[in-house]
């Protein structure tokens, strides 16, 4: 790729912002009438319009959301879904202009210098836009590799919303298109068109929410400020002393300007990295393995530069000479200030999965051959975000990055993370999610006690066992006279427990306490679970947590 | 400004701290020399060696080290929270299937604690397995070289290169009587030994876990009078 013309000044290029309201869910078929959510680590990250009416909200928990509104339909977040169905978007996109960003799906961005002049102005454009990615969210999903259950008729009598900004910069560009949003709810054109240098006070009266960045926010807001305006009006020098260079580059956006002052330098060729694939991959799955290797490699070129990247380049080509490129930028919303290794990786996958399950007629026809990664825009790291807002990201970072290559060595499911759950077991109040599947650089609110807020009553006392066994393993419990110990109806163990027999061996009990009743989802009779739970000490000093369920002992937990 | 006031002011304050991670009040006769030095591999066995090993990697993991723990397939997350691991900076890695056979599989194991020591400023590990005394001696060379911490859980590891061994000699579960009760702490006896600073043979008495979970040193008795 070559270099692209550098802005000269410091006034942001005119951008035309395309969004799709509720992505995640559009992408799961889900009509805007149906009451629906999407959810990440049990909480609210999308909901359609119907859903929003009856009151759920954003971060909103699970239980909460299923409370407002019962009819909710629970979806599982599916990025890959999410980053296939917006590739057909991407490309009717493509016909207007071959510079297309894509934040994230849902949300592509492009400047409209050249097409806007060729179109007859920036709203001839926005309109023809609308018309043409609305023809491909009425026909084009759901696609073919649609779940059972979503919607297969063509032309959907209620097709996704679509909106259009056009303004100075990205960032005033995302809010246009939010206000086209409201815009559209009065029944107004989904377009909306900040002028060329007015988007400073377009941005002003917006509430420092707008930032997306919920720390910053919360301490401008303890300071007394509440709107961009406010924001914009405190000296730079200050707030670059006291937020360093993330609170700068909000100031900037606060103030209608780039994110970033151009020091952005056309990326020296040297740090293109590439792979060639032999075999071609077919699938998804081996190219994106080599991806994520080139993602490493970049990020080694770059670290020794001292550099990040929050723009890159992804081409991936076929054995045939076909050929997907895609711009993809490092969105406000995430953490950090640049592109992570992991996040290059992520979006490779994306685009090639976009690429190689589209509709017959876009599919390449053969394997692809060649990946190529160019770092678009490279700024020089300004070191560690130390302190101000919490630990040291960049042991984060390295962990993460160690964690991608064992993932390499001994398989993705090999690595895990926990995170708190409700229950009463020791089992489930903390449960093991994939590390594959979380951001270990970002905050993870579900990895601290107090994610759980609702009591749960009928869990045992303290301390809790250190070895909870992933399976029960069945023992006998038996009284003095050899007979298995029950439980009855009031709870009363029918006779104090003797001997243990696990695995052939039988040792007496030297102590024994409970039991411990549970009765959970008597409403449900496939899932209804009533069982006594006891802790014994056998002679050999053990301490274990026997369970006794429909007339079966097991051991769960070993407290060793 | 003096040039050694400047010098003050820029300075990392972890300067300090960086040659050694903390440990729990508790341990610091068990650890000696106020802290874990960074580079040293730790041995530990005995009837509580998984609640002693997550013990002695609490309090650095409370201070924002990164922690993984290697082969630990019904590790109780819940004991591991209670004892002091801060679990947003806590990673399990489930340990390779180690079949009789090709020794390959014994390669890609050490290769990936060897990857886990480059990032994580503890590592615990459980061997399934016989650990071959070459991929041992690389993994001790490779913690010192990073500045990791490596702790070997259980007697399969592989301990001559250990600075510091501690033994659990001693078990006993507290709070539970006949059908009353519940189990409320364990009193452990640990023996410690190793080399250089941890070459002094030393014994300590425990609650691993107390009454909250934690770990606490067991104070000599009161001397009690008789009414």
């Amino acid at each position: 790729m070559s270099a692209r013309t550098r802005r000269s000044s410091d006034q942001p290029e005119r951008v035309l912002a395309v969004w799709v309201p509720d992505w995640p869910l559009v992408a799961a078929g889900v009509g805007s009438d149906e009451p629906a959510a999407v959810f990440v680590a049990n909480r609210v990250v999308a909901a359609t319009p119907a859903a929003r009416a009856a009151g759920v909200r954003r971060h909103m928990r699970r239980r909460e959301a299923q409370a407002r509104c019962p009819a909710l339909a629970v979806l599982e977040r599916d990025a890959e879904r999410d980053a296939r169905r917006f590739e057909p978007v991407v490309q009717a996109l493509e016909a207007f202009t071959p510079r297309i960003e894509v934040a994230r799906p849902g949300r592509a961005a492009f400047p409209t210098r050249g097409p806007s002049r060729y179109f007859g102005g920036d709203r001839a454009l926005a309109e023809r836009i609308i018309i043409a990615v609305q023809a491909v969210l009425a026909h084009e999903p759901p696609g073919t590799t649609a779940p059972i259950g979503a919607d297969d008729q063509p032309g959907r009598a209620n097709a996704p919303i679509l909106t259009v900004g056009v303004a100075d910069g990205p960032f005033a560009a995302e809010h246009a298109a939010r206000t086209a949003y409201v815009a559209a709810q009065r029944g107004e054109a989904p377009v909306w068109i900040v002028e060329p240098g007015a988007q400073a006070d377009y941005l002003a009266p917006l509430s420092l929410d707008a930032l997306d960045r919920p720390e910053l926010t919360e301490v401008l807001h303890r300071l007394g400020l509440r709107t961009l305006r406010d924001f914009a009006g405190l000296a730079e020098r200050d707030v670059l002393g006291r937020f360093g260079p993330e609170g700068a580059e909000a100031h900037r956006l606060a103030r209608g300007l780039d994110a970033r002052p151009l020091r952005t330098e056309p990326a020296p060729p040297d740090l293109v990295v590439t792979a060639e694939l032999d075999p071609p991959a077919e699938q998804v799955a081996p190219a994106a393995f080599a991806a994520r290797g080139l993602a490493d490699e970049l990020r080694r070129r770059l670290d020794a530069r001292g550099s990040v990247c929050t723009r890159v380049v992804v081409v991936a080509e076929t054995e045939n000479g076909e050929r997907s490129e895609r711009v993809w930028r490092h969105a406000s919303t995430e953490t950090g200030r640049a592109l992570t290794a992991g996040a290059i990786a992520d979006r490779v996958r994306w685009q090639l999965d976009g690429w190689l399950n589209a509709s017959v007629r876009q599919r390449p026809t053969a394997g692809i051959a060649h990946l190529e990664i160019h770092p678009d825009e490279v700024t020089a790291a300004d070191g560690r975000q130390l302190g101000f807002w919490g630990a040291d990201p960049g042991t984060a970072d390295r962990a993460a990055r160690a964690i991608a290559r064992v993932q390499g060595l001994l398989g993705a499911e090999a690595v895990s993370v926990p995170e708190y759950a409700g229950g009463r077991e020791p089992a489930e109040q903390l449960r093991l999610v994939p590390a594959g599947a979380v951001d270990l650089t970002a905050d993870r609110p579900a990895a601290r006690p107090d994610w759980v807020s609702a009591p749960w009553p009928g869990q045992l006392p303290h301390p809790a066992p250190a070895t909870v066994l992933a399976a029960p393993t069945p023992v006998d419990v038996l009284d003095a006279t050899g007979r298995s110990v029950r439980v009855d109806g009031r709870g009363t163990p029918t006779a104090a427990p003797d001997r243990l027999r696990l695995d052939g061996r039988t040792r007496r009990i030297t102590s024994w306490a409970g039991p411990w009743p549970v009765d959970e989802r008597w409403w449900d009779p496939e899932r209804h679970s009533r069982r006594a739970r006891f802790q014994v000490v056998t002679d050999d000093g053990t301490a274990r947590l026997v369970v006794l369920e429909r007339g079966r002992w097991a051991v769960t937990a070993t407290y060793d | 400004m003096a040039r050694g006031e400047l010098a003050e002011q820029i300075r990392p304050t972890a300067l300090a701290r960086e040659q050694r991670l903390s440990v729990l009040p508790a341990l610091g006769e068990l650890i000696p020399g106020d802290g874990i030095r960074r580079g040293s591999t730790l041995s530990v066995d005995g009837p509580a060696a998984t609640s002693l090993a997550l013990a002695t990697a609490a309090a650095a993991s409370q201070d924002g080290a990164w922690v993984v723990a290697v082969g630990f397939p019904s590790l109780g997350l819940l004991a591991a929270a209670e004892l002091g691991i801060a679990l947003e900076r806590f990673v399990l890695v489930a340990a390779p299937d180690t079949r009789p056979g090709p020794d390959n599989e014994e390669t890609v194991w050490a290769t990936a604690l060897a990857a886990l020591l480059d990032a994580f400023e503890i590592v615990l590990v459980q061997a399934s397995h016989r650990v071959r005394p070459r991929d041992g001696r690389r993994l001790v060379a490779r913690t010192r070289e990073r500045g990791a911490v490596l702790v070997q859980v259980g007697s399969r590891g592989w301990s001559e290169g250990a600075e510091v061994t501690l033994e659990i000699t001693g078990s006993s579960w507290e709070g539970l009587d006949e059908g009353h009760g519940h189990l409320r702490s364990r009193r452990v006896t640990v023996v410690g030994g190793g080399r250089r600073e941890a070459a002094r043979p030393r014994q300590v008495e425990l609650r691993l876990p107390s009454a909250e979970g934690a770990v606490e040193a067991v104070l000599p008795e009161p001397v009690r009078l008789r009414a």
